[in-house]
């Protein structure tokens, strides 16, 4: 009796269901998570053409979005980022380092019961502006940080 | 299967300041190993967390987000003795949940 064979088959008639269930939408993962993962936004090269895809066409500057970050970051591999928005309604904080071969590098959703706070490490490349667009009663504003990046967090 | 998380929380009256390190590679897909080949990408996508099961802070990150990413965050209206629960899903849709009581 060959049960790997048979273990393969069931597997095989499980995953054909789960395939089946995503097509008729019975089951679909992605509703659970509301932050939704951008593939465009990821995926492009340039700050605009991310913001784009993040729907952000209009930005403001505002001082009310706070960026602590080193001015001169020995290692880019580890560059700690802490961010706090003073905007009123707050709910979306997006980070993009302009200089990164893939600028955007993620938006913290904090609308749901968390303070306008987040803290994060990011890798940069090289020396950059660290860009943070907050998103508050449907209304896009920015902040910019420069840090100088000695050794450079990408390649290897 | 992935390494548990670290997850440390402190309550500042009902406010539940949390840190969380996650154990990942976070491969870019622009490193190369000793034999010249590129290693794949490989690096959180989704972050959740919930107190008490409704989800209260949720992130979709790159993997420009440092190797063992770590994260702070403030969640308004704990109270010791609630749960707090953090969730990742990774671009090969690995996952892990990790769960701690917060004032323990």
């Amino acid at each position: 009796m060959d049960r790997t064979r048979r273990v393969a088959l069931k597997g095989a008639g499980m995953s054909s269901l789960l395939v089946a269930g995503f097509a008729t939408g019975l089951l679909r993962p992605r509703d659970a998570w509301a932050a939704d993962w951008n593939k465009n936004a990821f995926e492009s090269k340039t700050v605009s053409d991310a913001l784009n895809s993040l729907g952000v066409q209009k930005v403001v500057p505002s001082a009310d979005i706070v960026i602590k970050a080193p001015d001169i970051a020995e290692n880019g591999a580890v560059v700690p980022i802490d961010i706090t928005s003073n905007i009123p309604g707050t709910e979306r904080i997006s980070v993009l380092v302009d200089k990164n071969p893939f600028p955007y590098v993620g938006t913290f959703d904090v609308s749901k019961g968390a303070l306008p706070y987040v803290h994060l490490r990011v890798k940069m490349g090289e020396s950059s502006n660290v860009r943070v667009v907050v998103t508050a009663n449907g209304q896009h504003y920015e902040a910019v940080k420069e840090v100088k990046v000695t050794i450079g967090g990408c390649g290897g | 299967m992935a390494n548990p998380m670290k997850i440390r929380a402190k309550l500042e009256g009902d406010v539940a300041e949390v840190r969380v390190l996650m154990a990942h590679p976070m491969e870019t897909g622009q490193r190369k190993d000793a034999n010249g080949q590129v290693i794949p990408m490989h690096f959180i996508k989704d972050i959740r967390a919930e107190l008490n099961g409704k989800p209260v802070f949720e992130a979709a990150i790159s993997q420009a987000v440092s190797r063992n990413p770590v994260f702070a965050f403030k969640i308004k209206g704990a109270k010791a003795g609630d749960k707090l629960s953090i969730t990742w899903v990774d671009n090969r849709g690995d996952t892990r949940t990790d769960s701690i009581e917060l004032g323990s």
